[in-house]
């Protein structure tokens, strides 16, 4: 029998979890277990400047491995400040556990010394929460918490853990318990067999079939069953701005990614469709528009593992509660078994439909001849990363820049926050991704707003050695909030300057690492040539880019799907 | 449409605060809530009525089953189903008063369970309509206090809702 104290018994939890790497900060609170974290050498701690940074650096790890992230961090401020990051992965569903330490039992409600009632205030941004109400309990709510943040529709689970939990000098049994079993939390394996069979015979009979992938592919590991299927049908396909890489953007069949700023295509043949494959997506308002307009003419089937994703927003006529891996792989059966064939003739017209649109807009903007385009930086890092690099972003145009431009043939490698839109996210996420895959490439999109909301993390990175890229778009402006007051406020400019920006060069050396400025747009190739060639040093390249470039295409505001804005002149 | 949900929901601290939370944070009404222990002392029953379409009760069942906390629920109102409210009520009983609200009492099977020389305590079990159709006999301009239990629910025959 093996005793140890609360904080030696979270610590070797976490190992036999297989936890390598967590993020956090300590504080009073945790100190305990910072104690037994020093003791051992398997759980490698990273020390942020900033919790928040802490989570969106477990975030991209989870994202980028398909893993659950760990986040360490005191009670107080230090669990407030995960906040931001744990709604982050909330909105994206992303695998996480979020340590925080508490003030010892007997003084919670007494406002103690950075007391917050952790589990009140992060609640309606969680999963789970667990609180620790005895020493013994923690092998087993470690467990949970991994258990439930890694499984079904995933999500981020926060574990309380009050200082009196931790005490070195009381010792307890260590059981590490193979399995839990929760009576109220049984998340469907398999999808309705009648339900899969109706949905295979509706795809059969379509004659403008597309298929609607989103993130879901991707947590759910279903990219390979998605392409087999798609591949197999020979049907569009388009993916949500989360479900980046589900399907090979290179692709003929790959119509990009649809919605607000997603392309011509795509939501053209959205809105004409007459039939809808969801998998894995959530009819969210930024790719729906006015709902009440979306797609009149099409039947939906949709898949989720999360029954209360369909027919939230948009009504599914077949739903088809599942994980999308297992679902897809029943449909690659019965597709392959069904007498019925894909109306080849429907579907040829169909297709050339779809060549009109495509060739019709595309992806294109307009160049320059003395200044950079944003859209420029993102095509020339695709090309020079051979389009296999890992990119986080942060948010704003350069967010959808990247993701329009880069053209991601694998899944996990765009890491963006889709769902919450938080800035200050790029950075700590491409640190966790560049942390565990050392040999990688991995760049960091961003504009000089964002990159401010978590720029003390550079500090973290020369702790560490972290040779990412950081590729600021430089506008000089909020570029999104800018676009919109230039749509919408008649170019009423409010607080969308970012006056008085920072030298970034200076800034960058001031925290030993590397500053490239680009301004030249002769400059660009060569340059970003010689800052990928710096395979060791984390680069920091400042590119002043068109300060009055838009985003486009863009969805009208309360349109359907195919009323667009394909330029700042052009409305269709 | 109104509709009578009935929840069995781990017995543990903060559970009933995510059911709590979960109303406001979505935006869906509440109109009553009871919850107490059951039988098995693990397991505490909630009952929560609540006004909207089709559509949002389906989102409110669906969300209230994702809360890792909740075991299993039932829509009352999709069946056949017995409901109960208790209310006390303090009335102004002085006079020729007394005789007349002992009267409507026992119309609405009540009981006075306390009397004052200018009081009557009445208790009065049923459905939520009989409760405000006593409010309205009586009228309000004698009624001091109310207190009302918000809706109890249970399906009629042999349905039930256990693990």
């Amino acid at each position: 029998m093996e005793l140890l104290s609360g904080a030696d018994m979270l610590i070797r939890s976490l190992q036999d979890e297989g936890i390598e790497y967590i993020y956090g900060y300590p504080g009073g609170a945790a100190l305990h277990i910072y104690d037994a974290l020093f003791r051992q050498d398997k759980v490698k701690h990273i020390l942020v400047r900033h919790e928040q940074a802490a989570v969106h650096m477990a975030d991209g790890y989870a994202r980028a491995t398909g893993l659950p992230g760990t986040v360490l961090v005191t009670s107080g401020p230090g669990a407030t400040n995960t906040i931001t990051g744990i709604a982050t992965a909330f909105m994206d569903s992303i695998p996480m556990v979020v340590l925080c330490g508490q003030v010892a039992s007997t003084l919670i409600g007494e406002d103690a010394f950075q007391e917050t009632d952790m589990i009140g205030v992060s609640r309606p941004v969680v999963k789970h929460n667990l609180s620790v109400r005895h020493p013994e309990e923690i092998p087993e709510i470690v467990r949970k918490a991994y258990y439930i943040a890694s499984t079904g529709r995933p999500g981020p689970v926060v574990v309380d853990i009050p200082k009196d939990m931790t005490t070195p000098n009381e010792r307890y049994e260590y059981v590490f318990p193979k399995k839990v079993k929760l009576r109220s939390y049984n998340p469907a394996i398999r999808g309705h067999a009648g339900q899969i069979k109706k949905a295979v015979d509706m795809l059969m009979a379509a004659k403008r079939p597309i298929i609607y992938a989103g993130g879901g592919v991707i947590l759910g590991k279903a990219t390979d069953q998605l392409t087999e299927l798609v591949r197999m049908l020979g049907y569009p396909i388009t993916n949500t701005l989360m479900g980046i890489g589900c399907y090979p953007a290179s692709d003929t069949q790959h119509i990009g990614w649809l919605g607000m700023h997603g392309t011509y295509e795509s939501n053209m043949a959205m809105h004409h469709s007459d039939l809808i494959l969801c998998v894995g997506a959530r009819f969210d308002d930024r790719v729906t528009n006015a709902t009440e307009k979306f797609c009149p003419g099409a039947r939906i089937v949709h898949i989720d593992i999360d029954p209360a994703s369909i027919s939230k927003t948009i009504d599914a006529d077949v739903p088809i509660v599942g994980p999308v891996d297992a679902v897809l792989t029943e449909m690659i059966t019965l597709v392959k078994e069904s007498k019925e064939k894909p109306d080849a003739d429907a579907i040829a017209a169909w297709w050339k439909q779809i060549e009109e649109w495509r060739a019709f807009h595309g992806m294109r903007y307009e160049t320059s001849p003395d200044v950079i385009k944003p859209q420029e930086v993102v095509e020339a890092l695709w090309k020079l990363t051979n389009g296999e690099a890992f990119v986080t972003s942060d948010v704003g145009q350069h967010q959808m820049f990247a993701a329009q431009y880069y053209k991601f043939d694998k899944p996990n490698r765009w890491i963006n926050s889709g769902g919450l839109g938080t800035m200050g996210f790029g950075l700590p996420a491409a640190m966790g991704v560049k942390l565990n895959f050392p040999d990688d490439e991995v760049l960091c999109i961003t504009g000089e707003g964002s990159i401010q909301m978590n720029i003390q993390e550079l500090s973290t990175c020369s702790q560490y050695d972290i040779p990412v890229k950081i590729i600021n778009l430089n506008n000089q402006a909020l570029g999104m909030v800018k676009q919109w007051q230039d749509m919408n406020y008649e170019s009423r400019h409010s607080q969308s300057y970012m006056e008085s920006l920072p030298d970034f060069i200076k800034l960058a050396e001031a925290y030993g690492h590397v500053g490239v400025r680009i301004d030249r747009k002769e400059d660009l190739v060569p340059k970003l040539k010689e800052v990928l060639a710096m395979k060791d040093r984390l680069v920091f390249v400042d590119i002043y880019v068109d300060r009055f470039e838009h985003v486009y295409p863009m969805q009208v505001a309360r349109g359907s799907m195919k009323d667009m804005w394909l330029s700042k002149t052009e409305r269709v | 449409m109104r509709r009578i949900i009935s929840v069995l929901l781990e017995n543990e601290p903060g559970a009933l605060s995510r059911v709590v939370g979960l109303f406001s944070q979505r935006n869906y009404n509440i109109e009553t809530l009871t919850v107490a222990p059951t039988e098995d002392e693990t397991l505490s029953r909630l009952t929560v009525t609540t006004t909207g379409s089709d559509k949002v009760i389906e989102q409110i069942t669906k969300q209230l089953n994702k809360l890792i906390e909740v075991v299993k629920l039932v829509d009352l109102t999709e069946g056949s189903h017995i409901e109960r409210e208790l209310m006390l009520v303090k009335l102004k009983a002085t006079g020729s008063q007394r005789a007349e609200i002992k009267r409507t009492v026992d119309i609405f099977r009540g009981q006075i369970v306390d009397v004052t020389s200018s009081v009557y305590t009445v208790q009065l079990a049923g459905a939520s309509e009989k409760l405000d159709g006593f409010i309205q006999a009586v009228g309000t301009s004698g009624v001091l206090e109310v207190v009302r239990s918000g809706v109890s629910g249970i399906a009629r025959g042999e349905k039930v809702l256990s693990l």
